[in-house]
């Protein structure tokens, strides 16, 4: 691995900033003034100086070409620590110090996908996790749009009514508090380029997106409601004991929160079924 | 010769929930989903390592979906297999103790 030209321990001029997602705040640490501007750019809202976190990283800045960009996502615990790999990147954190390392180039992406996988890992414990679906609030209510890639989550994102306030076009956030579930904003952003505002509400429904020549909700069965959404909780970990807590988490969901499926035309008039 | 009888058990690498009339069950060694109709159901659910399939069949199967004996255990015999190759179910000609 190809150090950047900033070597790696702490000096005076680092800085923790902490991006605060879903509740969790994570500390980053580096002493990179352009990687900091970077940041500031991605996560606006998000990120605060200093302060408490559930997770501190370190981050070492590395050249782009440090690793084999083929490399694919991995994700498992050994030794005590979470390994994160992929093709521009490595992290390791331990849930026991919640202290880890991050090396990856500086760019957006490699930090994005770092916090996402940390984010599944932390609320995996807790009943939550993240779900490929758009989300709004709408009238002090929650409302989920999931779907795999293509399904209209971002275009329902964008035919959005001006009373709805967008959480995120791609990944939502759920938690489970208190027995209730809440959706909150993220800076994830799709397709639609923009981040999510950063507030939060309790989950109405979700909607399995279809696309169809008429708009049409229907219910969908708690067997199949579940097996479809754990199609798109975002999972990344080869362990055996978070897949069983994903898989609870899922069936508790259904349990909780009504799914339907709705068959939309990709119009604005698919919003008065909503809300 | 007679047929050595079978007993079923839940193999400890899924997960399960009943949901409605329907089990959902995952792997948890590969994420791999099973979705049980009613009758894969009533077996899954008395799979408990004692009560051996041909009991299944006649008590739970046959009583509660009117079907003759003989297609029940057809159908059985071939769900028992196929979740025991995926590892979902665990097959023994013995009482399994857990």
């Amino acid at each position: 691995m190809k150090p950047s030209s900033h070597g790696p321990g702490r000096d005076k001029s680092d800085q923790d900033v902490v991006i605060e997602i879903g509740g969790i705040p994570i500390a980053l640490e580096t002493n990179d003034a352009g990687f900091l501007t970077l940041l500031r750019g991605r996560y606006g809202e998000y990120m605060r100086v200093g302060g408490k976190s559930d997770v501190k990283f370190r981050v070492e800045l590395v050249e782009p070409d440090s690793f084999n960009p083929d490399d694919d996502a991995a994700v498992w615990l050994e030794d005590g620590e979470w390994h994160l790999e992929r093709g521009d990147f490595r992290a390791r954190w331990s849930p026991e110090t919640r202290e880890g390392l991050i090396h990856q180039a500086p760019n957006p992406y490699s930090i994005d996908s770092v916090l996402r996988i940390t984010h599944t890992l932390l609320l995996a414990k807790t009943g939550g996790f993240l779900l490929h679906a758009s989300s709004a609030v709408r009238n002090g209510k929650a409302f989920l749009f999931s779907g795999l890639s293509e399904a209209g989550k971002t275009t329902i994102a964008r035919l959005a009514p001006h009373d709805a306030t967008l959480l995120t076009d791609e990944a939502s956030y759920v938690r489970r508090l208190n027995d209730q579930y809440l959706a909150y904003g993220t800076p994830f952003a799709g397709e639609l380029g923009e981040p999510g505002k950063n507030v939060s509400a309790p989950i109405a429904a979700v909607y399995l997106l279809a696309k169809s020549p008429e708009n049409r909700i229907t219910k969908v069965e708690p067997a199949e409601a579940t097996r479809r959404l754990l199609r798109n909780i975002l999972f990344f970990a080869h362990d055996a004991e978070l897949v069983r807590q994903v898989f609870e988490s899922a069936c508790d969901f259904v349990a909780a929160v009504p799914v339907y499926q709705l068959s939309f035309f990709p119009d604005e008039r698919v919003w008065d079924l909503i809300g | 010769m007679p047929q050595s009888e079978k007993y079923l058990t839940k193999s400890k690498t899924v997960a399960a929930r009943v949901l409605g009339d329907e089990v959902i069950i995952m792997s948890t060694a590969d994420s791999t989903i099973f979705m049980l109709n009613p009758t894969g159901t009533v077996i899954w659910q008395a799979a408990d390592g004692n009560t051996p399939l041909s009991r299944i069949i006649v008590e739970k199967l046959c009583e509660q979906f009117d079907v003759p004996v003989e297609q029940a255990a057809t159908d059985a015999e071939d769900f028992v297999a196929e979740m025991a190759a995926h590892g979902v179910l665990v097959v023994s000609e013995e009482p399994i103790s857990r």
